[in-house]
């Protein structure tokens, strides 16, 4: 009888990274929907324009670092990157900001580093952050959500929405501050007061449109959990931060606090940032031990950035580079203890190993 | 000492051996300084009258001091030049002189005045000496300028501006609108880590031309051979 004989490893997945990649993809598609759903087409636009531009950077350096292009681009890790500054950039902001985003994302955060696993940053956020200290008023004029328009009055048409992304066509009181904002901006109302006062917060639980966008991406974050594309620890500790936080502060809504913890879960890019930011493999700690610690630094961080800070409603993005660079540092004091030794070696230790 | 060249002193000062490029030294006022021409410009012109003071300074003194004791005193001569300059701005360039602040004292402390001070001016006469204190001057102003251009131009979207600082009131027209009015300005720029990415495309453009330089030179070097090349390795022609 011949018997097949293949050395292991027994189970093997084909190109892992780019299966991974696609399934992220498609989570974020219920986020997309909800976004589109209250902001209109602007969102749709903005994901597909950051997709492609990012898509078509990645192939530029790879034929200029002369790699296989093709190869680099099946990973489709450009096109998560793609979608996450589609998704976290203002609907129908103009063009330029959008290529912008991509190149600083591709080019500068991601490939002059050394490419995909290489990069210390998270790409998008990189881009997001940097755009945010040049532009801050662009990249803050939110449009306003369906709920608040009008009776009678629709998110814009597809013609009028692409006049205004590559024309620069103004249109009047189509933006408006979003819940953060008001947030930051109040100045002596207690919470109930603000909230009868504002009809941003005419929603269930935290804003209007705001809330069920996060709720999607949260059903999207836990489709991968469910595949197992990433481990809980990261993304939960950091919710839990947050909510601790906001709880900690709440003193039951009086003009000094900043929010109830639900308000703080479903506002912003809290379930976004949560589930597509916090759990990317290259820039996040590597132990299970380090990522509840990187999560959950990084939920304090955006409750302190949010309620304390002097100018930027929200702080994902500041709080999840800040802790990129923090991760090595993580890492070292949290590397596990491997199998058959007493207690974990440091990353720096060069002594001799037990039985060599 | 008698033979230097000249050329190599001026060639490694600009490209080769660079202060800010290739030596990567004095980049706190490389960074801090060059949001604008006028303010890169300033500083530049500063750093490169103290390389060549000091340059000149040290190498006639060089007898006279002692190798154990010769860092202090070099800092003490670079000193007193420094102090030479901020004077002379504050009495010719007042404004200027506020703008740039604590960055004019700090020219003591930029590493490529001593570096050059200690590695060429102490080993070398007068002429050679200042010289190459004028030359890596020249290539820090250079760089700076470059830097400050490209900062100013995304940062503000015109070029030039403010240059009667500098030039006097005739100078206040130079400024140029590159992108026109409505030109969101990129603050970020304007901002030190902007400085730094600005600093690292300009260190990548040199390598990238000195590549390109190496390449061609090779390909100059490898002639033609004429003639056919083979040679007959077996048996013979009868």
């Amino acid at each position: 009888m011949a018997l097949l004989n293949i050395t292991s490893p027994h189970t093997h997945g084909a190109n892992r990274t780019g299966r991974v990649m696609r399934l992220v993809v498609y989570a974020t598609f219920p986020g997309i929907a909800a976004l589109t759903h209250f902001f209109g087409i602007g969102v749709l636009i903005n994901v597909l324009l950051a997709s492609i531009t990012c898509v078509a950077f990645e192939a530029a350096v790879m034929k200029l670092r002369q790699r296989p292009v093709m190869f680099y681009l099946a990973d489709c890790s450009a096109l998560v990157t793609g979608i996450l500054i589609g998704v976290s950039l203002p609907a129908y902001c103009p063009w330029w900001l959008i290529v912008s985003a991509s190149f600083i994302a591709i080019v500068l955060a991601k490939q002059l580093y050394g490419g995909m696993g290489f990069n210390p940053f998270n790409p998008a956020m990189v881009a997001y952050a940097l755009l945010l200290v040049s532009f801050p008023l662009q990249m803050t004029s939110w449009p306003t959500p369906l709920p608040l328009l009008p009776d009678g009055q629709a998110t814009l048409s597809l013609v009028a929405a692409l006049d205004k992304i590559f024309f620069g066509t103004q249109i009047d009181g189509y933006s408006s501050a979003t819940v953060l904002d008001i947030m930051k901006q109040n100045a002596g109302l207690t919470l109930n007061d603000l909230y009868k006062k504002e009809a941003v917060f005419d929603g269930r639980w935290a804003g209007a449109g705001w809330e069920w966008v996060n709720i999607a991406f949260l059903i999207g974050g836990i489709y991968l959990l469910y595949k197992k594309v990433f481990t809980w620890h990261a993304p939960v500790s950091m919710l839990a931060a947050l909510t601790v936080m906001a709880a900690l502060f709440y003193d039951s809504g009086s003009s000094n606090s900043s929010g109830s913890p639900i308000f703080h879960l479903l506002s912003g890019a809290t379930m976004l940032g949560a589930f597509f930011i916090v759990t990317d493999p290259v820039t996040s700690a590597v132990s299970n031990k380090g990522r509840i610690v990187y999560g959950a630094s990084i939920g304090v961080l955006i409750y302190v950035i949010r309620s304390w800070g002097t100018s930027y409603p929200d702080g994902v993005a500041f709080a999840v580079l800040l802790l990129n660079f923090a991760s090595p540092f993580i890492d070292y004091y949290t590397t596990p203890r491997t199998y058959g030794h007493k207690k974990p070696r440091r990353a720096t230790d060069s002594t001799p190993r037990d039985g060599h | 000492m008698s033979d230097v060249n000249y050329k190599e002193i001026i060639e490694k000062g600009i490209w080769s051996n660079n202060p800010a490029l290739v030596q990567v030294l004095g980049l706190c006022p490389l960074l801090a300084v060059s949001s604008t021409v006028v303010n890169a410009l300033g500083l530049g012109l500063a750093t490169l009258l103290v390389l060549t003071t000091t340059n000149s300074a040290v190498s006639l003194l060089r007898h006279y001091v002692s190798d154990a004791i010769r860092l202090p005193a070099f800092v003490m001569i670079i000193a007193s030049a420094v102090t030479c300059i901020e004077l002379l701005m504050k009495a010719y360039t007042y404004e200027l002189y506020q703008i740039l602040g604590l960055f004019i004292p700090l020219i003591v402390t930029n590493c490529a005045v001593l570096g050059r001070a200690d590695a060429f001016a102490s080993k070398h006469t007068l002429a050679p000496a200042a010289v190459d204190g004028f030359m890596m001057g020249f290539g820090f102003l250079l760089v700076l300028v470059c830097v400050g251009a490209v900062r100013e131009l995304l940062g503000t979207g015109h070029i030039f501006a403010d240059m009667h600082l500098l030039f006097g009131e005739s100078a206040r027209s130079w400024q140029l609108n590159v992108f026109g009015a409505d030109y969101p300005n990129m603050i970020f720029a304007l901002l030190p880590p902007g400085a730094f990415i600005v600093v690292g495309f300009l260190i990548a453009l040199k390598n990238i031309i000195d590549a390109h330089i190496k390449k061609r030179a090779e390909a100059q070097k490898a002639e033609p051979v004429k003639g056919s090349k083979r040679v007959r390795t077996t048996g013979s022609v009868a």
